[in-house]
């Protein structure tokens, strides 16, 4: 393992921001994995931590294919994890919406740059990536349609689902999307959670990555050989809507199948308690996004069902 | 007896909810769409439709729209005078003119951006999806409503860190079919810019694809009025209102903008982390080539890290306004005619 500063952004007061990658291997550039883009991410870093710690091990043990690197980055934005915010804490800025970067323009878009620099040209890129609403997925691979995509290599990382979906104009300076136009297959992984640890997905996140990596030939590791995706676009997933506010108790699960007419959430007076709304399912199919915030504003979507699916 | 009208139920009931007194009329508050928050409370976007007293339905209609972006005051200070001049004279309103003062209006009770609760902007979230989440469903509503306008202005104020002049910003994909309005707007300065894809997801891209001819104005700093500013953006929205024949007032004198395609626009990053003291005092124009536009100080060892100098003739048109800033940090935006 060879850790290295890949940049560094200085501070006023605050030790130099620097982003640190840790590379496994030697030769063509096979994969790289990114971790918390977002400073609320922490399940994100947890999973990148995770991984460096194994891959180590797979490291001192010759696991490693022969001219095949892997880089990880656990994070490139510190000062916001410190200080729980999700954005680049100065400028309140995202900066998964600043890719492919600029090293002539604002703190955000030069760590963009740079780390666009540091991770073009690798075969396959992986990145833990959140949802901005309050919920939780079935854990699953997430592709956007840019022509590049590759459904089938998503498969391979053994995990239920392949989700596809097309770009809106705000992903078009993701890093992902820069990944795909320019020539990475890249990949982004959904657990469920965010600004928890949640520690079954987090070893399930490892497992689907290293599962990958040994079907790539980038790492000899023996696991279990994981799902057959069903591979779905975000379009079809209906959504189901709360039409009033309140107290919220879901009463399904990611991955819990259901059926249409079935009470699946249901939304309490906050003052008086009383039961204010049963919510029904609206179709036959499996649960693949829940709302999980103890409360819930009128319009917000509570799930997302896969229809017609069932176990 | 006549029985009211349910406009004129939702104009009671909005002057009884908002104390708002009806001293003629003209205008009416309505809900354009609500979302019940979790406890007893609603989040409304208004809108003050004001049109003639004889309408036949077949007036140019004119949208003001302001405060998608909740750390952004001047366009309350703008539609409060808008509104007001109109109620003043009524009589002088030959057209339709629906004011949206606040389309996220969470933000802006917090002096947040976005929306509080996702950190979203919600300027990139339209022309919305009326199946989406909140904001998606709130954006979708709102673009309903204004479509069928004749023009729509949506007023911005920068943001908490960069003071702007006084400018309209216009996408050069509808720049032929914007300038002329542009250039009545009594803006000191009109940029237009070339094309990004993730600026498809704003208001204005959305509304003139959808055939609502829409200008963006910039001026100020965010969480600040800007009297004088607004007063410059006021009498060019009285301007415009005049030449689509919506208002038969007098006329106000507008300036001749400088336009951005005569020249060129040079950002100025800082080289540094420190803080930045700027050297042009409370307004920004013209400067020349080698003046001072301020300094990056560290205040640990007493130095100068770095002089900003203008590169070439022109107008600083934005400038840093929080003095905190790191390497990268934009200082200060100049045109500068070739």
């Amino acid at each position: 393992m060879h850790k290295e500063v890949l940049f560094s952004v200085e501070g006023l007061y605050r030790e130099d921001n620097e982003i640190t990658g840790y590379r496994f291997g030697h030769g063509e550039k096979a994969a790289c994995i990114i971790g918390a883009m977002r400073g609320n991410e922490l399940q994100q870093l947890y999973i990148c931590s995770q991984l460096i710690r194994t891959l180590k091990t797979l490291e001192e043990h010759g696991a490693i294919s022969h001219n095949k690197e892997i880089l990880v980055v656990p994070t490139v934005n510190m000062y916001g994890i410190n200080v729980e915010k999700r954005f680049w804490p100065i400028d309140n800025v995202d900066i998964n919406r600043c890719f492919p970067g600029d090293m002539n323009a604002d703190s955000p878009k030069r760590i963009a740059k740079a780390l666009f620099d540091s991770v073009q040209g690798y075969s396959y890129g992986i990145q833990f990536a959140s949802f901005y609403m309050p919920g939780d997925f079935i854990p699953h691979v997430r592709m956007m349609e840019t022509g590049f995509q590759s459904p089938s290599l998503a498969n391979l990382f053994g995990l239920q689902y392949v989700v596809t979906r097309k770009p809106k104009p705000m992903d078009t300076v993701t890093l992902n999307y820069s990944w795909q136009m320019n020539g990475t297959n890249a990949f982004s992984i959904y657990t469920n959670a965010t600004d928890t640890v949640d520690e079954k997905s987090a070893r399930q996140a490892v497992s689907a990555v290293l599962r990958f990596l040994t079907r790539m030939g980038i790492v000899k590791y023996n696991n279990h050989s994981g799902y057959i995706a069903s591979v779905i676009e975000e379009h079809e997933l209906m959504p189901v809507k709360s039409d009033t506010a309140g107290f919220y108790k879901r009463l399904k699960e990611p991955g819990d199948p259901v059926y249409h007419g079935d009470v699946i959430a249901q939304v309490t007076d906050p003052y008086e308690g009383e039961i204010i709304k049963e919510i029904k399912s609206p179709t036959d199919g499996i649960i693949f996004f829940a709302h999980t915030a103890p409360m819930v504003m009128e319009n917000a979507v509570i799930y997302k069902i896969i229809r017609r699916m069932h176990e | 007896m006549s029985f009211p009208t349910i406009a004129h139920c939702i104009k009671s009931y909005t002057m009884i909810r908002y104390n708002y007194l009806c001293i003629n009329e003209v205008d009416m508050i309505n809900e354009v769409v609500s979302v019940k928050m979790p406890v007893k409370e609603k989040i409304r976007i208004l809108k003050n439709h004001f049109e003639p007293e004889n309408a036949t339905g077949r007036e140019a209609r004119l949208s003001l729209v302001t405060g998608i972006h909740g750390d952004e005051l001047d366009g309350q200070y703008v539609c409060y005078e808008v509104i007001r001049q109109i109620k003043a004279h009524p009589e002088l309103l030959t057209g339709t003119v629906d004011v949206y003062p606040c389309i996220n209006p969470l933000g802006m009770d917090m002096g947040a951006r976005g929306i509080p609760m996702f950190d979203l902007d919600m300027n990139r979230v339209f022309p919305g999806d009326n199946n989406g989440a909140m904001a998606e469903y709130v954006a979708a509503e709102v673009v309903n409503d204004i479509i069928g306008s004749d023009l729509c202005i949506d007023v911005h104020s920068s943001n908490v860190y960069i003071k702007e002049a006084p400018q309209v910003r216009l996408n050069e994909d509808c720049a032929d079919k914007l300038l002329p309005y542009a250039k009545i707007m009594n803006a000191d300065f009109v940029w237009v810019y070339s094309s990004i894809t993730v600026r498809e997801a704003t208001l204005a891209y959305s509304l003139n694809k959808l055939g609502v001819p829409t200008l963006v104005t910039e001026m100020g700093v965010g969480l600040r009025i800007n009297n004088a500013y607004c007063r410059q953006l006021i009498d060019g929205i009285f301007n415009i209102m005049i030449e689509l024949g919506i208002w038969q007032g007098e006329r106000p004198a507008v300036k001749e903008p400088i336009m951005s395609t005569e020249g060129q626009v040079d950002f100025i990053h800082a080289e540094h982390a420190g803080l930045f003291v700027s050297a042009l005092g409370e307004q920004m124009g013209h400067i020349k080539k080698g003046e001072r536009i301020g300094d990056i100080i560290s205040p640990v060892d007493g130095e100068i890290l770095q002089e900003i100098i203008s590169p070439a003739d022109g107008i600083v048109f934005s400038l840093r306004e929080n003095p905190v800033i790191y390497k990268g940090t934009l200082l200060a935006r100049v045109y500068a005619v070739r």
